[in-house]
């Protein structure tokens, strides 16, 4: 049976502000259903996002909804969770948001392993804006401020999501949406703080720049170019070239940061 | 008032006071001369079942107040100058989408890193403007411990009926003295909380005036699953760029302040007898001001003397008042001169507008305002 959509999302919100093309709206049916697989209750669900296309999103589901400042997300969502840490927090934010403006909140989210789960919309550019590079742009690549080629190098949202501490960490793409969609409910299950790279498309201010074809080829080279970790396990080096690997890359336990502040709060209550 | 007495420097009477005004929620950044309200903070809180969170920068630290104010905690954070400024567009953002807190500004010298350990009366300007756009603010400036703690618990009174954020400034010099002050007993202080909606969820529209002009709101997690956005939004909280609704929100900001002046504003006034000359001074240097003041008193020259509590809105009236009443007015500000141009304002032509000013980290002192008002007197 087809999944009823409308039971998350707002009436009268659509249609949304995303391109033809954009893989956004793929991404944002993969977390209505991984909301719906994790049974959560839309009362006690929090959504927070920044500023760009994919901050864009919480205007169009139907929770408590956040849409702060650029970059912010996280820490807005850290005062949410603190605040009440049975709400479930979730923030979604583009590469930009995240990465760029966001990127101290970022890693400081991995360190405190609050249990909040961010999906990363990872589309390479900053859309709203008209495509200028972002942290996500691969080097050499086009965008209306990288005119002669992106000379910066960019993050690896994984790489960067365990270095600072993370405890799941996981990439998906736009393409892959199953996985995705699990790899979602996973981590909103996942009691800390959990990153879903989720690699999308922008065909408008991206994929035209760089002659990447339209969104379904956009969506085509994430599925040629993206490898599973456990098949990269069993290919030799040179098949393993030029492969972005997904699946889940940590899944971890350790004390969630509202659980840590609840132990001091009993401990000097009862002192 | 019956209490407890206790010998608190300023930045300790800001965290007990917000913890008799209920705040349940601070995040903050280490910055000098603030930080013993968040090492307060984060001793007392958990005591209370609050929260306290050390953020990795300001700019957190305010979104995390706004985040936990939008549950429903009454949520402060504190800091100085460099952090004020960083503070600012988050400002705005709980201004736009009128969601309450409490920020208190601990004036060090600036600008920049300036004088971290110094005190200065530099901010006061950004505390009205600092935020981009059109925006109410309000800005109280107490001169005593014990004022603090009162006017603590009144930012976070006027934030939560008014529902906008509030800056208390202080500065290092009443941040830091102690004084022997008196913490009021439960029940003394009248506390308010911000309008809750009564009509079930279903009907719930955030930015509904039509019940007055401060709509209610619903704490996150119960039921009224409501979008909260910077962007211009209508009454239903969604974003619309419609000019002829724009508009009158964007009033209505504003008014949420001008129609509400007999809660907000706040000063104390001492008149004398054939006074030519007029005196209007807050927070610390209204310490120096009251007490040269005083001197010329005794020495046969008698100065009005106002000092703003509430410094925004500002004592308009009180002020174009004195300037009916005086010839000069002498207004003593630890920086170059910044309140002085709203005084000029309200004084128009009316009487002259003097400055006493010091921007050297060092307090004004009652003998260099005597000096003043002997020079115009």
């Amino acid at each position: 049976m087809a999944f009823d959509y409308s039971r998350y999302i707002r009436p009268g919100k659509l249609p949304h502000i995303w391109c033809p093309g954009c893989a956004h709206g793929i991404v944002m049916k993969a977390i209505l259903r991984a909301v719906d697989r994790a049974g959560l209750d839309k009362d006690r669900t929090v959504v927070v996002s920044g500023i760009g296309c994919a901050s864009r999103m919480p205007g169009y589901v139907d929770f408590n909804t956040l849409h702060a400042t650029h970059g912010r997300a996280l820490a807005f969502a850290t005062g949410v969770k603190m605040a009440d840490p049975g709400l479930t927090v979730m923030v979604v934010s583009g590469d930009g948001d995240a990465l760029a403006i966001g990127g101290n909140h970022f890693i400081h989210a991995c360190r405190r392993n609050i249990d909040i789960t961010l999906v990363v919309l990872n589309n390479s550019v900053y859309g709203m804006t008209g495509g200028q590079f972002s942290p996500a742009t691969p080097h050499g690549m086009l965008a209306t401020t990288t005119p002669y080629g992106n000379p910066d190098y960019a993050f690896d949202v994984v790489e960067l999501a365990m270095g600072a501490g993370a405890t799941f960490v996981s990439r998906s793409t736009a393409y892959h949406v199953l996985p995705l969609e699990k790899q979602i409910a996973e981590g909103i299950g996942h009691k800390g703080f959990a990153v879903i790279d989720a690699l999308c498309t922008c065909p408008t201010t991206f994929g035209r720049r760089n002659k990447l074809g339209t969104g379904a080829e956009m969506l085509l080279w994430l599925k040629d170019h993206t490898i599973g970790l456990k098949a990269a396990e069993n290919l030799p080096p040179e098949k393993r070239e030029g492969k972005i690997l997904t699946g889940v890359f940590r899944q971890t336990a350790k004390t969630e940061y509202c659980e840590e502040y609840a132990k001091i709060i009993d401990r000097v209550r009862g002192a | 008032m019956k209490g407890r007495e206790v010998f608190y420097q300023g930045n300790e009477a800001v965290a007990e006071a917000a913890l008799y005004a209920g705040c349940r929620f601070f995040a903050g950044y280490p910055i000098t001369p603030s930080t013993e309200v968040a090492e307060f903070l984060s001793r007392r809180l958990p005591k209370v079942g609050g929260s306290f969170i050390q953020m990795e920068d300001e700019i957190s630290a305010m979104a995390a107040v706004i985040g936990a104010s939008l549950v429903g905690k009454k949520s402060l954070t504190a800091t100085s100058g460099p952090g004020y400024s960083l503070k600012m567009e988050n400002i705005g953002f709980a201004c736009m989408t009128e969601v309450p807190c409490v920020i208190v500004n601990v004036m060090r010298g600036g600008p920049s890193t300036g004088l971290p350990t110094a005190p200065s009366q530099a901010d006061v300007m950004q505390a009205r403007w600092g935020t981009h756009g059109d925006h109410p603010a309000i800005a109280l400036a107490p001169s005593s411990v014990q004022e603090i703690f009162f006017e603590t618990v009144r930012a976070f009174n006027l934030s939560e009926r008014l529902r906008t954020p509030v800056s208390l400034l202080t500065d290092e010099i009443i941040g830091h003295m102690r004084e022997k002050i008196v913490i009021p007993e439960e029940g003394q202080l009248e506390l308010w909380e911000r309008p809750r909606p009564k009509v079930p969820p279903e009907e719930y529209r955030p930015y509904d005036t039509s019940g007055g002009i401060i709509p209610a709101m619903a704490d996150f997690g119960t039921g009224y699953r409501w979008h909260v956005t910077g962007l211009n939004h209508d009454q239903t909280g969604f974003p619309t760029n419609r000019p002829e609704l724009v508009e009158p929100e964007a009033e209505r900001l504003l008014a949420k302040i001008t129609r509400n002046l007999s809660i907000i504003e706040k000063y104390e006034e001492v008149r004398r007898e054939g006074a030519r000359i007029g005196m209007v001074a807050y927070g610390s240097s209204a310490r120096s001001g009251k007490s040269a003041v005083s001197e010329a008193f005794s020495g046969g020259i008698p100065v009005d003397f106002l000092r703003p509590v509430t410094l925004w809105p500002f004592p308009e009236k009180a002020v174009s008042e004195m300037a009916d009443r005086v010839d000069v007015i002498i207004v003593p500000e630890m920086n170059l001169g910044q309140m002085i141009l709203e005084v000029q304002r309200c004084a128009g032509d009316r009487a002259r507008v003097v400055g006493v000013n010091r921007a050297d980290g060092e307090p004004i002192t009652p003998g260099q305002i005597l000096q003043k008002i002997t020079e115009v007197a």
